[in-house]
C-alpha cells in the first residue's frame, strides 16, 4: 500500500542551510550538501529544499546549487524558490530534480502552472500555499501570504489550492507560517480543510516537532506528506543541530499505527 | 557499458549518481552512434507519452535501439514513462508506443477502483514481485518499497510477463520482463537500496 511520506524540508540562504520560526529569524544549521548526504545515509522518503533568499531578492534560482543538490541527492527532490517560468522548471528538472515548486509567481499568475505541467508534466509541478491565521479582534480565519510572509493576499486559502490545482498542480504543500519552527505540533485543522476538497497528492508543513506529530497527521488525514524542518535537524530543547530522521521501523510503526493496520 | 538513452527526457544524472556509487560504468548516449558497445540499456522517461514518443523519434536513435534490443537482444529496462513505451499504445496519447511488451497504458483515472483515490499516484509503495521474476533474483528477502510517481499504467497483456505488481485501488502492473526487456513503473533511481538492488540485478542479467 502507499504510504505517508516523511519529508525533511530545508530553507537555504545564501548557500546555508537556515531554520526559521514564524518565518523570521533564520538560524544557520549547516551545509545543504551535507545535510543531503545524511538524508541519503538514512533513506529518507523525499527531500524538499526552498531558497527562502530568490523571490525576496527577486533573483534567479541558483542553477549551481541545484544542480550540486541533484547530483548528490537519492532520494526524490522537490526545489522551490524564485521560479517564475516554465523555462526555468524544465532546466531544474533536466539537472534531476522531480518536483519544481512554485508560490508567488503561480498565486499572481495561476496559468504559469498549465505551462510549467505542459513543460515538465504535471506530476513535477507542486504549488505552495503559505497560510497563516488572520489577527485583529472579531476577525476570523486564514489569508494566503507570498514573499516569506509579507505580502498578504485577499483570496481564501481553500478557493485558491483548489484554483493552483485545477491550474495543473500535481501536489499542493500547506504550510503554517503561525507553526513554522515551534515544533508544538501540525494546524490539523486547517489541514483537513484542504484534504476535504483536493484531489491531488498533498504535503502539510509547519509545526512538527515529533514523529507523534507527523502520526496525528496521518492518522487525521491519512495518506498525505508530511514535511518538517526543525523535527529533522534539531536535537533536545536547547535546539542543538542535529540532522536526525526516524528509523524504517519507526516509519512502519508510525504508519500501522495512524492508519490503523 | 550500460548506456542510458538521453533524448532529452527524463532524468539521466539521477542514474549517472547512483550507477557510479554503485561502481557500474554507465554513459549516456545522444546519438545512435554514441549507442555502440553497450551491454545494457536504460530507456528512462518522465511526462507526456506522446511527448517522450516524439522526442525518442526524433533523437535519431530508434533504429539503432530497435535493431539493439529486438536484433542483437541486448537487455534493456524502461523506466518510468520509459516503461510505457515499450507498450503497444497509451491513454494519455495518440502515438504508437515500441510495442516491445504486449500491453496498453491505461488511466487510473478510468478505473472505478482508484478513480477517486489522490492523483498522481505519489509517494512510496511495495512490490509484490513474481516468483522467478530476474529483477528481483538477488537482495529482496524483505518487502521491497519504491518510490512512484505517474497517473497512468501498464496493463501488459501477457500476465505472464508481469514481474511484479504494487496496490494504487487494484493491483496494477509495476514491473515487466519478457525475456531481456524489462519495464519499471516506479524509480529504482530514488528507491534507496531497494532501487539500487533492482538495477544491479538487471545489470548483472
Amino acid at each position: 500500500m502507499l504510504r505517508p511520506r516523511i519529508i525533511p524540508c530545508l530553507l537555504v540562504q545564501q548557500s546555508g542551510l537556515v531554520k526559521t520560526q514564524g518565518f523570521k529569524d533564520p538560524k544557520y544549521v549547516g551545509d545543504p550538501i551535507n545535510a543531503v548526504k545524511i538524508f541519503n545515509e538514512k533513506e529518507a522518503d523525499e527531500l524538499i529544499v526552498l531558497d527562502i533568499d530568490a523571490t525576496m531578492l527577486g533573483r534567479e534560482p541558483d542553477f549551481d546549487l541545484i544542480a550540486k543538490l541533484a547530483a548528490e541527492c537519492r532520494m526524490p527532490l522537490c526545489y522551490g524558490g524564485g521560479v517564475k517560468t516554465a523555462d526555468q522548471a524544465a532546466r531544474i528538472v533536466d539537472m534531476g530534480v522531480e518536483k519544481v515548486a512554485i508560490s508567488a509567481a503561480a498565486i499572481a499568475n495561476p496559468a504559469l502552472l498549465s505551462n510549467m505541467a505542459a513543460a515538465v508534466g504535471r506530476q513535477s509541478v507542486v504549488a505552495v500555499v503559505d497560510v497563516r491565521k488572520k489577527t485583529g479582534p472579531f476577525v476570523k480565519g486564514y489569508e494566503v501570504c507570498t514573499h516569506n510572509g509579507k505580502t498578504v493576499h485577499k483570496t481564501d486559502p481553500i478557493a485558491l489550492a483548489k484554483q493552483l490545482q485545477d491550474a495543473g498542480a500535481g501536489e499542493i504543500v500547506i504550510n503554517s507560517i503561525d507553526r513554522d519552527g515551534f515544533m508544538q505540533g501540525y494546524d490539523l485543522d486547517l489541514a483537513s480543510q484542504f484534504r476535504d476538497v483536493l484531489k491531488v497528492p498533498m504535503t502539510i508543513m509547519g509545526g512538527a516537532g515529533s514523529l507523534e506529530h507527523v502520526g496525528q497527521l496521518v492518522s487525521r488525514l491519512g495518506v498525505v506528506g508530511g514535511a518538517a524542518g526543525s523535527l529533522f535537524v534539531f536535537k533536545g530543547k536547547y535546539r542543538a543541530v542535529l540532522i536526525n530522521y526516524p528509523t524504517p521501523a519507526q516509519k512502519i510503526q508510525l504508519c500501522r499505527a495512524a492508519l490503523k493496520i | 557499458m550500460i548506456k542510458l538513452v538521453d533524448y532529452g527526457v527524463g532524468n539521466i544524472q539521477a542514474f549517472m549518481t547512483l550507477f557510479k556509487s554503485m561502481e557500474l560504468d554507465a554513459q549516456r548516449a545522444q546519438a545512435p552512434q554514441e549507442l555502440e558497445g553497450a551491454t545494457h540499456l536504460v530507456l528512462p522517461g518522465v511526462g507526456h507519452f506522446d511527448h517522450a514518443m516524439q522526442q525518442l523519434n526524433a533523437s535519431g536513435m530508434r533504429p539503432m535501439l530497435e535493431e539493439m534490443v529486438t536484433g542483437k537482444r541486448v537487455p534493456v529496462i524502461g523506466v518510468c514513462v520509459g516503461m510505457q513505451m515499450l507498450a503497444a499504445g497509451s491513454d494519455e496519447g495518440s502515438l504508437p508506443g515500441l510495442n516491445w511488451v504486449p500491453g496498453r497504458v491505461r488511466a487510473f483515472s478510468g478505473n472505478a477502483l482508484s478513480a477517486n483515490l489522490p492523483m498522481p499516484h505519489m509517494g512510496w509503495n511495495n512490490l509484490q514481485p513474481s516468483a522467478g521474476a530476474k529483477l528481483f533474483a538477488e537482495g529482496f528477502d524483505e518487502d521491497p518499497q519504491f518510490y512512484f510517481l505517474h497517473s497512468y499504467y501498464f496493463d501488459a497483456q501477457d500476465k505472464a510477463d508481469v514481474a511484479a505488481t504494487a496496490h494504487y485501488g487494484f493491483n496494477f502492473d509495476a514491473v515487466v520482463s519478457r525475456g531481456h526487456i524489462h519495464g519499471v513503473q516506479c524509480h529504482p533511481e530514488k528507491s534507496h537500496h531497494w532501487g539500487a538492488q533492482l538495477l544491479k540485478n538487471f545489470a548483472e542479467s
